[in-house]
């Protein structure tokens, strides 16, 4: 997608993120446990863990779609935790859910166009994905999981986010389809725009992309450094995740 | 890693192009065909001049039930709310200020997009039964009002006294009702067209967007409440503009235009006809006006088991109503061979 010239490029030295001391959850049960880390301008952030231990909790707690029971999040110096999430959303948080949540009955285009917000096309999101734009009057339910996977993304990015958060974005999908999507988040990380915050099962994968890493167990960081500590190391994936990394 | 095998789509972008236009052409020439029996009507049933206005002015209601309930999903039974406020708008306009139509109708529009801005402030709260509770009283606190305020709304009589001007200075509203049903068969045509603009407009993906899931909405940034008062508010204003012509053209308002059997039956005609494509507002209306008024010609007491079975029938054989009809059918068949 073509850069918003209205956005300043990626200052490292400035802090995208910071969560200080975050417990959230559904309703009284409680799934993240003081949650405390930074991230910065431009930084692309990995976070893996077993099933269950709290990631995707992680990312709708950022969004506003859990109960923050205590905790604050600050994006780009703004105290955001009392935001609704659509307001999080205009402020520049992107989320690209598991579940991709697209909209079955709405052709592609209309998917992209709910999304839309000024300064940001259609034809930007099908430069980066030409095959939603052969796609285009297709339904939503007449999609492939990579095309549906496509779309979720295509339709984040519409609202331009500054801080991309992607979850499990790889889940189900064909090798192929993996490696094109990998190639779309490098471009994304790499135009000086967005800053990447990626759930993902596939430690390896996420080693590769990342800068940093963030290990989650049971709703606590159990470790939080760059991924060359974790190559160096990788008892550390072993043991949190029982993952040996090749 | 589960494989996920994507289609070959390299011919689909040049073949995309001309079933486009294909598909463009096509719904030019219903469009115009569909103006074209409104204008054959008018000169096959000249007799009937009165009754088919009455459906073209039911259609326009039921277009802006369409947007809220069809596009964007907010269940209504109290959409007579708006229409008589435009009614009303426009008949007291008339009465007591100008008899100018255009005027009229922008006055009847204006009156119900305000109805519905400020009740939509606290109807797109509620969901469910509690919504539909809800809209079903603020009809009725509606018609309670102007019932209250006889001197000057005509109260349980109705409001009488409207004289409308020409139309242009030029057409006069006549006792055939000839204008009268050019005029409105414009209206709606103006109507549909505007409507047809704003559902392929990115406002109309939102507005689907949030039938499909509203917390996702909000998720990619929509400020759903409010968006949803303002689709409230445009349906306000269409609404409006049907009350506003069945005043001009009637010259008669009364508190029906409130009733709960009005809202009830735009929600029956649109079920009919499908909800969320605009030409099921079209098709539905006609079918449940034209049965109506057949049915209560030959039985004026029974024909509500008549409109009762088509649309108990129509619910659970083709429950996307007489517009889903051409898909079963296909389906059929294909089933058959």
């Amino acid at each position: 997608m073509t850069p918003d010239k209205t956005k300043m490029a990626n200052d490292p030295s400035k802090t995208a993120l910071n969560l200080q001391n975050v417990i959230a959850g559904y309703g009284d049960t409680q799934v993240l446990n003081d949650i405390s880390f930074s991230v910065a301008e431009g930084e692309r952030l990995a976070v893996i863990g077993r099933n269950g231990v709290g990631k995707s909790t992680l990312l709708n707690t950022l969004m506003g779609l859990t109960d923050l029971h205590s905790g604050s999040i600050e994006m780009f110096g703004e105290e955001i935790q009392n935001l609704p999430s659509h307001k999080r959303a205009i402020n520049g948080l992107g989320l690209v859910p598991q579940t991709r949540d697209i909209f079955p009955s709405l052709s592609v285009e209309e998917n992209l166009m709910s999304g839309e917000r000024q300064g940001h096309k259609i034809e930007e999101a099908y430069a980066l994905f030409p095959r939603l734009k052969e796609r285009r009057k297709n339904g939503g339910s007449q999609l492939s999981g990579g095309e549906q996977q496509m779309l979720s993304i295509a339709r984040t990015l519409m609202g331009g986010p500054k801080l991309l958060m992607l979850d499990e974005p790889l889940e189900g999908l064909a090798p192929v389809i993996c490696d094109m999507l990998m190639d779309v988040f490098e471009q994304l990380a790499s135009d000086g725009k967005h800053t990447i915050v990626l759930v993902e099962q596939h430690a390896e994968l996420a080693l590769e992309f990342s800068d940093r890493m963030l290990i989650l167990d049971t709703g606590a960081i159990v470790f939080h450094g760059d991924t060359s500590e974790v190559r160096q190391n990788p008892s550390i994936l072993e043991r949190h995740v029982g993952l040996g990394v090749t | 890693m589960q494989e996920t095998q994507i289609k070959p789509a390299e011919n689909l972008a040049q073949t995309a192009a001309p079933a486009r236009s294909r598909k463009f052409l096509i719904k030019l020439l219903i469009d115009l065909a569909l103006i074209g029996v409104g204008i054959a009507a008018y000169f096959i049933f000249p007799d009937n001049l009165g009754f088919i206005t009455r459906i073209l002015i039911m259609i326009i209601l039921v277009l802006s039930l369409d947007l809220v309930l069809g596009y964007a999903g907010v269940a209504t039974l109290g959409h007579a709310a708006l229409f008589g406020a435009g009614a009303y708008g426009a008949g007291l306009f008339a009465v007591y200020f100008s008899a100018d139509p255009l005027l009229g109708l922008l006055v009847g529009a204006i009156v119900g997009a305000i109805i519905a801005f400020i009740s939509g402030l606290f109807l797109m709260r509620a969901h469910g039964l509690t919504l539909l509770m809800l809209t079903i009283a603020v009809a009725q606190i509606l018609q309670e009002i102007i019932n209250k305020e006889r001197a000057i709304t005509g109260g349980s009589d109705g409001l009488l006294g409207i004289d409308m001007d020409p139309i242009f200075g030029i057409y006069a509203f006549d006792f055939f009702g000839k204008t009268g049903y050019l005029y409105a068969l414009t209206v709606l045509v103006i109507v549909f067209f505007a409507l047809k603009i704003l559902v392929a407009s990115p406002f109309g993906a939102m507005a689907k967007g949030i039938h499909e899931s509203a917390p996702r909405m909000r998720a990619i940034g929509t400020p759903v409440y409010w968006r949803l008062v303002g689709i409230y508010t445009i349906s306000g204003f269409i609404a409006g503009i049907a009350g506003a012509v069945s005043a001009q053209v009637t010259e008669l308002v009364s508190l029906e235009a409130f009733g709960f059997a009005l809202s009830a039956e735009a929600m029956v005609m649109l079920i009919l006809g499908g909800l969320g494509r605009l030409y099921g507002a079209i098709i539905g209306t006609v079918i449940f006006m034209v049965v109506h008024h057949t049915a209560a010609s030959i039985d004026p007491f029974n024909w509500l088991f008549v409109i009762g079975t088509m649309v108990l029938i129509v619910v659970y054989f083709v429950p996307e109503g007489f517009m889903g009809l051409p898909v079963k059918l296909r389906r059929w068949l294909r089933w058959q061979k």
